[in-house]
């Protein structure tokens, strides 16, 4: 079955362009050109990736994104005009998965997309634990569910593979750009907020106190580790 | 000790310098008393002289009065061998003595110049206290003048206090005598005293009077002063809508119009400016969105015809080619564009964080690699055992040391290329030299201006923009740091970058020379700061 991507974006040509490049690598597109109408067209379509445009007409990008994420767990890549300012971290904080930079090559685009589909095939019953003793966090691997005291946590593709790779090695320090490559699939340096802002979003999901992380520790100047019990 | 002792005379004097009253009152206080002072003194002078001239001319009357009364008495005896002489004396000396009074308000003295006659002394008088002085016994008893003068004198026993001595000459038949009279000058000095200690008193009063009034005048003066001051701190804090109090229509209420005036034009001045500032703000991102839509189109079909350029006949084939290297040469030179006036703007935001600059170095020498192969240079980094964790933004730091290892592999020339990274307890450094062509001296500045290429008629090898430096060095400002550059023809080009581990305190050293050792002595260097 072809994977479905629903682009929302408000330029004629850039959507048609993105049409041609998406069929030609094995997608189906499907457009929307405006925010108000970005729900009802993913309720719709059920993509499995949706290429979101932050500055659209009507509902902003933000506003979308947040819309999709309360009821979805779909991977979402912006795409950005501006990628320094506080837009993309906004976008990333109302639950985007990745971003791209206009202008962007084709092959980056499509990249960002695979990596954000590809999911571990891990049929092994694994199971793993961390957090503080008295009330540890376990991973249901091939499940893909995480649970606290029994209770589960959900979260997003993105978010269950970052803990899982921080709890494989639950003794190694993970750098951003470890992590940028082995999470998001980034070869080359890419920018490490991605990371920062994911780890937050984790973070406020699995921690009892985000302010003071037992799960996901940071390591000042290197990076972040698990916290075991 | 001597730090505690000057302590309070150097907080004296901070009070000083900074008062504006306390030296007016202190500068009314020091006029006004010496002033009062002045007329104190001239005034009792003044009055005791008046009361001692009274004195004189009565006592002067009085021993005239005397004298003659003595002659008479004495002219009536026969001669000096009269056996009535010494009891006449002795009248005199009595009859005289009694006009004084019980009050004792004088005594008097007979001395006859025959000294086988005892002189004739008031009988209140104590003979060996009274102490005429020789001055005046000569002009009276040798010269027979009629003269008096002042002295200190307790011919009573008591205190010794001011007397005026007046000595008058009996010259008669009977003999020669010399009559004194000893005034005691109690009721002048002690009303002299009287007048000083008011006059004392009255000067201090009014000089205090003065400094109170001084005082509350300056306070006047002073007071809305004090408040354009605060009002002034407040505007130049940032609160503009801060405006003086307008009370009445003087001289103060015209300062604080005039105040007001102007702090009204500099908020409507720095209102302007925000607003051109947020409108070039919004012009940047406008322009960067509407135009990196179209370009990602154009760069997406771009793509798509580069690959498939294959199936093309040569010249579409190369069309497709160029249409895509110079997309992506458009789009840096947007990209750098849009930084530099991001910069120029003002909203250039700092995104620091703790990172290992070893490990930034590392990514940003692994990214050049490639480049630094093709041009047979060596890329030989030098990095300290430990980590180097300082608070920067990974981001900016990564795009200098890209543009810093692109220029020297564009520039180097072949040769090999130094990376150093090293750190102090304050700041951190990376030099890159390369040992290309390297610059003149006076080029150092030049470097970093937007669009300056090092030779012009060279052609180009990588796609630089020719803001990578002015960019990088914007970079380094931001983090409060220092980009600096070396050059010398021949021998090659460095440049430094320094960056305080804390981005909030300011640098004094890098870790790392600017000049390298290899490279003659310091004075040739060209050298910039940032």
């Amino acid at each position: 079955m072809r994977t479905r991507v629903l682009v929302v974006d408000d330029d004629p040509a850039l959507a048609e362009m993105l049409g041609i490049v998406l069929r030609s690598e094995g997608f189906t597109p499907s457009f929307v050109a405006d925010g108000e109408r970005a729900l009802s067209a993913f309720r719709e379509s059920r993509p499995d990736v949706v290429l979101l445009d932050l500055m659209l007409p009507g509902m902003s990008g933000i506003d979308v994104c947040r819309a999709i994420r309360a009821e979805s767990a779909v991977p979402i890549v912006m795409l950005t005009a501006r990628g320094d300012t506080g837009d993309v971290v906004h976008g990333l904080e109302s639950g985007a998965d990745d971003y791209v930079v206009k202008p962007f090559k084709p092959k980056e685009l499509v990249a960002r997309m695979r990596a954000r589909l590809r999911r571990s095939e891990d049929e092994v019953a694994e199971q793993l634990t961390l957090g503080p003793a008295e009330a540890p966090v376990v991973i249901d691997v091939p499940g893909h569910t995480v649970t606290r005291d029994g209770r589960p946590i959900a979260l997003t593709p993105l978010e269950f593979d970052l803990l899982v790779q921080l709890a494989r090695k639950p003794r190694q320090v993970f750098t951003r750009e470890v992590l940028l490559e082995q999470v998001w699939g980034y070869r080359h340096a890419a920018d490490t907020r991605l990371v920062n802002v994911h780890v937050q979003r984790l973070r406020a999901k699995v921690e009892r106190d985000p302010e003071h992380p037992e799960v996901v520790l940071t390591v000042r100047g290197v990076g972040y580790k698990a916290g075991t019990a | 000790m001597r730090t505690r002792l000057l302590a309070p005379v150097r907080g004296a004097r901070r009070a000083w310098r900074r008062s504006l009253q306390l030296r007016v009152v202190a500068t009314t206080l020091a006029a006004s008393g010496v002033v009062v002072l002045c007329l104190g003194v001239v005034l009792v002078h003044r009055i005791t002289d008046g009361l001692v001239d009274a004195k004189r001319v009565s006592a002067v009357y009085e021993a005239e009065t005397g004298q003659t009364y003595a002659r008479q008495q004495l002219q009536a005896l026969r001669g000096p061998q009269d056996a009535e002489l010494q009891r006449t004396l002795y009248s005199v000396g009595g009859n005289l003595s009694d006009r004084a009074g019980r009050a004792a308000q004088f005594g008097v003295v007979l001395v006859p110049a025959d000294r086988a006659l005892p002189p004739v002394y008031s009988g209140h008088l104590v003979r060996s206290d009274v102490d005429i002085p020789a001055d005046l016994t000569r002009r009276v008893a040798d010269d027979n003048v009629f003269a008096y003068q002042y002295t200190q004198m307790a011919p009573d026993g008591g205190r010794t206090r001011a007397t005026l001595v007046i000595g008058a000459p009996v010259v008669t038949t009977a003999g020669s005598f010399a009559l004194y009279y000893l005034f005691p000058l109690d009721a002048e000095a002690s009303t002299a005293r009287l007048v000083q200690n008011t006059l004392l008193a009255t000067g201090i009063v009014l000089v205090l009077l003065v400094a109170a009034v001084a005082a509350l005048v300056t306070r006047q003066v002073v007071t809305p002063v004090r408040a354009a001051a605060r009002t002034a701190e407040r505007l130049s804090a940032g609160l503009l809508q801060e405006r003086m109090r307008v009370v009445g229509e003087d001289d103060l209420a015209r300062l604080a119009t005039s105040f007001n005036q102007m702090a009204a034009n500099l908020q409507r001045q720095i209102v302007q400016l925000e607003d051109l500032s947020r409108l070039q703000r919004r012009f940047t991102s406008d322009v960067s969105h509407e135009l990196r839509t179209p370009l990602t189109t154009v760069r997406l079909a771009a793509d798509v015809l580069y690959s498939a350029r294959d199936e093309f006949d040569p010249h579409l084939r190369r069309a497709a080619e160029l249409l895509q290297t110079e997309v992506d040469r458009f789009e840096s030179l947007l990209t750098d564009l849009l930084e530099i006036s991001r910069y120029d703007a003002g909203f250039a935001v700092l995104e620091a964080e703790a990172a290992d600059l070893g490990e930034l170095v590392r990514q940003s020498v692994d990214f050049i690699r490639p480049l630094a192969e093709r041009a047979g240079s060596d890329l030989r980094v030098t990095l300290p055992d430990e980590a180097v964790v300082a608070e920067v933004d990974r981001r900016r730091v990564g795009r200098v040391l890209r543009n810093l290892l692109g220029n020297a592999v564009e520039h180097g020339e072949g040769r090999p290329i130094d990376v150093v990274l090293a750190r102090d307890a304050h700041a951190v450094a990376i030099t890159v030299r390369d040992r290309g062509v390297g610059f003149r001296a006076g080029e150092s500045q030049i470097v970093f201006n937007r669009f300056w290429r090092a030779d012009p008629s060279r052609a180009r090898q990588t796609g630089g923009t020719g803001l990578g430096l002015s960019i990088s060095l914007e970079d380094a400002r931001l983090h409060g740091g220092w980009l600096q550059a070396w050059g010398e023809p021949g021998l090659g080009a460095q440049f430094r970058l320094t960056l305080p581990i804390d981005p909030t305190k300011r640098l004094t050293a890098s870790p790392l020379p600017l000049v390298p050792a290899d490279a003659g002595p310091p004075a040739l260097a060209g050298v910039t700061g940032a």
